[in-house]
């Protein structure tokens, strides 16, 4: 049984708590995503995993083994938990060949010769970097050493995968080649994965489950769909997505959210609650159109930003700023006249003092 | 979730549990074991001794009861603070050399802070000629002995006051050279700065070389002139390198010993490291140590009240990665006129000692310099008892070749284990960087550099002289000389150390780890390969400074365990001239050599940054 477990972690640097009772299950075979932002413990949690730091109280598991146990007295050195992990560094040994810096960890397993062999070949050949093994890292660039990275657990052969950022040092169009080459490896190793990162488009393409944290908390877990389309709060609304939500306060009146400039329809359940709320939307959710319908919000352009495929657009209604996304390149004039509308399916609302999500649309 | 034996929480501080736990996370730790092993070792040699000699300066010593018959051998007394500071005996013993080394430390930390900043200016900020030559050349005196000045100043210099040959002066000219220019206070000062320069230039020329030439123009474009530019901009970033070469240099003329010896004794002027030579000479070991703790509070004084002026920012980073430049700035007509100044400089302070030293161990009979008179009998000659009471010359001279073995061998065993110890250090303090343990450990290894050189030979004869538990009495033995090498060194092996460790990124060492591979195949395939450079480079300097130190080991060296600097110092003392010109000349060669390799092998890494302290 190949899962990750942890129970009641716990973790302070002097007196600042960066991880507090955290619990979490991977599941065999699982490509788990802890995405936060910087300082959130995401990356103390991977590391505790790997045992590079030790927490203060609580119970890690891998597989059937504890790890680590403070009731127990248990703790096991990183190097007897047999964990493969990628750093954002790569952190290939800069003094050795593509082929030792592979061959180092298995040589340390006492396997034969042969099969140390084999197992290079076939690593090199899985990240395509067959005739580099005589190189040294500094003569590659910067994908095919984070190809070695990869090669180098992959020879390994670890049960458990822990990646802290390993796509941060890469310029963008790597990135895209590279989180092919990552959930490639997942795969092959058919490894338990937890994957550590701030960068939401990791997260939602690489994951099958991913789990946002903030100041040490874990603020929501699912699916990547799950976190898009239903954020749990406030924090995870506008954490996700980019360009951010659209987000509006007002009070509850006549069965619908008034916000000053724009009028903000409710459902029924809602609508009886009164008080204030906070409405969401995604910009690519909003209803727009360049000619005027009735009960239509008009908002006059401010700022376009169009990225080839889609373009963002800065609207004013009134005082109120908001943020659209259309598909196409979009050229309008600043100053030009759209209509909006909200579509009630796409609607959540959340309660300002709690932050909770009170009802998705 | 379930939970299996109730993660939460944490058990008694005294459960099996926890200690079991404890046990574990402390073996986890390669870089805590390391720590505290290296804390304990550090402690014996550095603060045990210390402790130790304050204790026997506070004790009635056997020795002592020549003096107070009745004393009792042993007991509490102040009986050495006494005769140091409140009897008569007090003036020569503490007064004279007090003001002494006080005056000599000042005037040698001026001339030398003065001339090194001027040339370093000159060779960074200026388009003075032959840089590359004189960049090489200017660093020569840090590889010789200090105290090669004081011997050439005398084959120069010397009169009949002690009997003996006279200088060449006196031969070439026929007049005798006063006292005050043969020999005391103002050729120590002059010969000393000609040495010292050297470290500051090698700081403030580091330091010049990392201000960009962009802030002072920056200054231009804000309307403040050539003088007022270097004022309120380049003075005040160079102050933590000026900071700190006036502390090194005053220290280690604090701590010097060969040149008040071969200049100040012969006119009995005494300084605070002759004077604790000629206390232990004496067999007076408590006013010695009285004296060795003095310059030890001196010393740490100095330093406090140099941090107070320049204050507590160390450094300021100005280095930036980009838009770096450097400008040399025109000398115009003075380009010429500076280009001979350096070169006359370099003639006065490395090539006519060397000359002169070479002349000198030609000469047949001693204050003959004729061309007649020249004989290689001091080099090869096969001893004849007519001659220099029948020392063989150099390379048939078992007692010369002994000590080039010794001093070879200290050299070596001194990098070695500096070098190993330095890395361990460093390991430790960056791998711990921010527990209390690493603060310490970097505080200890650091705390030698206070010592005067004189002082920490005082303190170890205070404890090595007897055998402590399981180590016998290292007084005498070659050890000894080994151990304090490698704890002088200290301060600037474990910066080296502690800087190598930081290029090297945790997740180097931590991807080994997590890969399953155990902590002697992490040091030995990953960390030592990786800090290699830097460690090699700082162990070879540990080499030229062991080979060419005697201020240090001056109280430690007996026939057992004779080094160069120690025979060559003899001679002096038995007015053999050619001999021990002789063997500085060899000395000289030989680290000169080593340095050459040095240079090659650091290359960019530039031997001066890594004595920057």
């Amino acid at each position: 049984m190949k899962q990750i477990k942890l129970s009641g972690i716990v973790k302070s640097y002097g007196k600042e708590v960066v991880v507090k009772n955290l619990d979490l299950t991977v599941e065999p075979g699982e490509f788990l995503t802890i995405l936060g932002p910087s300082g959130c413990g995401k990356t103390t949690t991977l590391r505790m995993i790997a045992g590079l730091e030790e927490p203060d109280e609580g119970l890690i598991e891998l597989g059937d083994r504890t790890v680590f146990s403070r009731n127990e007295g248990i703790i096991l050195p990183p190097e007897m938990r047999g964990l493969g992990l990628i750093f954002q560094s790569y952190a290939l040994w800069p003094h050795m060949t593509v082929a030792k810096n592979i061959t180092l960890a298995l040589k340390e397993q006492r396997l034969s010769k042969s099969d140390i062999e084999a197992r290079l070949a076939n690593a090199l050949k899985l990240v395509q970097l067959e005739g580099y093994a005589k190189r040294y890292p500094s003569e590659l660039s910067g994908g095919q050493q984070q190809r070695v990275a990869v090669a180098r657990l992959i020879a390994l052969r670890p049960s458990f995968l822990l990646m802290d950022e390993p796509l941060s040092n890469l310029d963008a169009k790597l990135r895209t080649e590279m989180r092919a080459s990552l959930k490639r490896l997942h795969r092959d190793l058919e490894a338990t994965t937890v994957y550590v990162t701030h960068d939401q488009i990791e997260a939602l393409t690489l994951s099958d489950r991913v789990i946002i944290m903030n100041e040490g908390r874990i603020m929501q877990e699912g699916t990547p769909f799950e976190i898009y389309h239903h954020p749990a709060n406030l924090f995870v609304a506008e954490f996700i997505g980019d360009p951010g939500i659209n987000l509006f306060t007002g009070i509850v009146s006549d069965g619908a959210l008034d916000c000053g400039d724009v009028t903000i329809p409710l459902p029924e359940a809602l609508a009886k609650r009164g008080g204030k709320l906070v409405a969401a939307i995604r910009p690519e959710k909003l209803l727009v159109s360049n000619e005027a319908k009735s009960g239509w919000v008009e908002v006059k352009t401010e700022i376009l930003q169009p990225t080839g495929a889609d373009t963002i657009l800065q609207v004013k209604a009134g005082e109120t700023t908001m943020t659209l996304l259309q598909s196409g390149f979009i050229t309008l004039a600043e100053g030009t006249s759209l209509w909006i509308d909200f579509d009630p399916e796409a609607l959540s609302f959340f309660d300002p003092e709690t932050q909770e999500n009170l009802r998705d649309g | 979730m379930s939970d299996t034996a109730a993660p939460r929480g944490k058990p008694p501080i005294f459960s099996k549990q926890n200690l079991v736990y404890q046990v574990y996370r402390f073996k986890n730790k390669p870089e805590i074991i390391i720590g505290v092993l290296c804390l304990a070792f550090l402690s014996f040699v550095v603060l045990v001794p210390l402790i130790q000699i304050i204790k026997d300066a506070f004790t009635f010593q056997s020795y002592d009861l020549a003096y107070q018959p009745d004393g009792e051998v042993g007991a509490f007394t102040l009986f050495h603070f006494d005769r140091v500071f409140n009897q008569p005996i007090s003036r020569a013993l503490f007064v004279k050399p007090l003001i002494n080394s006080l005056k000599m430390g000042f005037a040698v930390t001026l001339i030398a802070i003065v001339v090194g900043s001027s040339l370093a200016w000159l060779m960074v900020r200026t388009n003075v000629h032959f840089k590359g030559v004189f960049g090489a050349m200017l660093v020569f005196p840090y590889m010789m002995p200090s105290w090669v000045m004081a011997l050439a100043w005398l084959s120069l210099f010397k009169n009949d006051r002690i009997g003996g040959s006279e200088g060449l002066l006196t031969y070439l000219t026929g007049v005798q050279v006063p006292d005050w220019v043969a020999y005391g206070y103002v050729p120590i000062v002059f010969t000393l700065a000609m040495h010292y320069y050297a470290y500051t230039y090698l700081l403030i020329s580091g330091a010049l070389a990392t201000v960009d030439s962009e802030l002072e123009e920056a200054g231009a474009t804000c309307g403040l002139g050539k003088w007022k530019r270097i004022r309120i901009i380049t003075m005040p970033l160079l102050m933590p390198a000026l900071g700190s070469a006036v502390v090194l240099t005053f220290i280690r003329i604090l701590g010097t010993f060969g040149t008040p010896a071969l200049l100040g004794l012969p006119v009995r002027f005494f300084t605070f490291s002759t004077q604790i030579y000629a206390s232990i000479n004496a067999r007076n070991q408590g006013d010695a140590y009285v004296l060795a703790l003095v310059l030890i509070v001196l010393a740490i004084s100095f330093i406090w009240i140099n941090s107070r002026i320049i204050g507590v920012r160390k450094s300021y980073v100005t280095m930036t990665g980009k838009g770096f430049r450097k400008r040399e700035g025109d000398l115009g007509k003075w380009r010429w006129p500076a280009t001979i100044i350096v070169i006359l400089f370099l003639c006065m302070t490395v090539v006519m000692p060397l000359l002169l030293l070479l002349w000198e161990s030609l000469t047949l009979i001693p204050g003959n310099y004729s061309l007649s008179n020249l004989t290689t009998y001091f080099w090869s000659g096969q001893g004849n008892v007519q001659l220099a009471y029948g020392e063989p010359g150099v390379i048939h001279n078992k007692g010369i070749l002994g000590a080039l073995g010794n001093s070879v061998k200290l050299g070596f065993m001194a990098a070695l284990f500096n070098g190993a110890l330095g890395l361990l250090v460093g390991y430790a303090v960056v791998r711990g960087r921010g527990a209390k343990l690493a603060r310490w450990l970097e505080g200890i290894a650091f705390a030698p550099y206070i010592f005067p050189s004189i002082a920490l030979g005082a303190i170890y004869i205070g404890m090595f002289s007897t055998s402590i538990g399981p180590i016998p009495a290292l007084y005498g033995t070659f050890t000894i000389l080994v151990l304090i090498t490698v704890i002088k060194n200290l301060p600037f092996t474990s910066r080296t150390g502690i800087a190598a460790m930081l290029q090297i990124h945790q997740s180097l060492e931590e991807t080994a780890r997590v890969q399953g591979i155990g902590w002697f195949r992490r040091m030995f395939r990953i960390i030592v390969p990786l800090s290699m450079s830097g460690l090699v480079a700082g162990m070879l300097l540990t080499f030229i400074t062991a080979m060419r130190e005697l201020s240090l080991i001056i109280l430690l060296i007996s026939p057992g365990n004779m080094v160069l600097t120690g025979v060559i110092f003899g001679y002096q003392e038995q007015d053999m001239a050619q001999h021990s010109s002789a063997v500085t000349l060899m000395l000289v060669l030989i680290i000169i050599t080593i340095s050459v390799i040095v240079r090659l092998l650091s290359r960019g890494a530039g031997v001066g940054r890594l004595n920057a302290t």
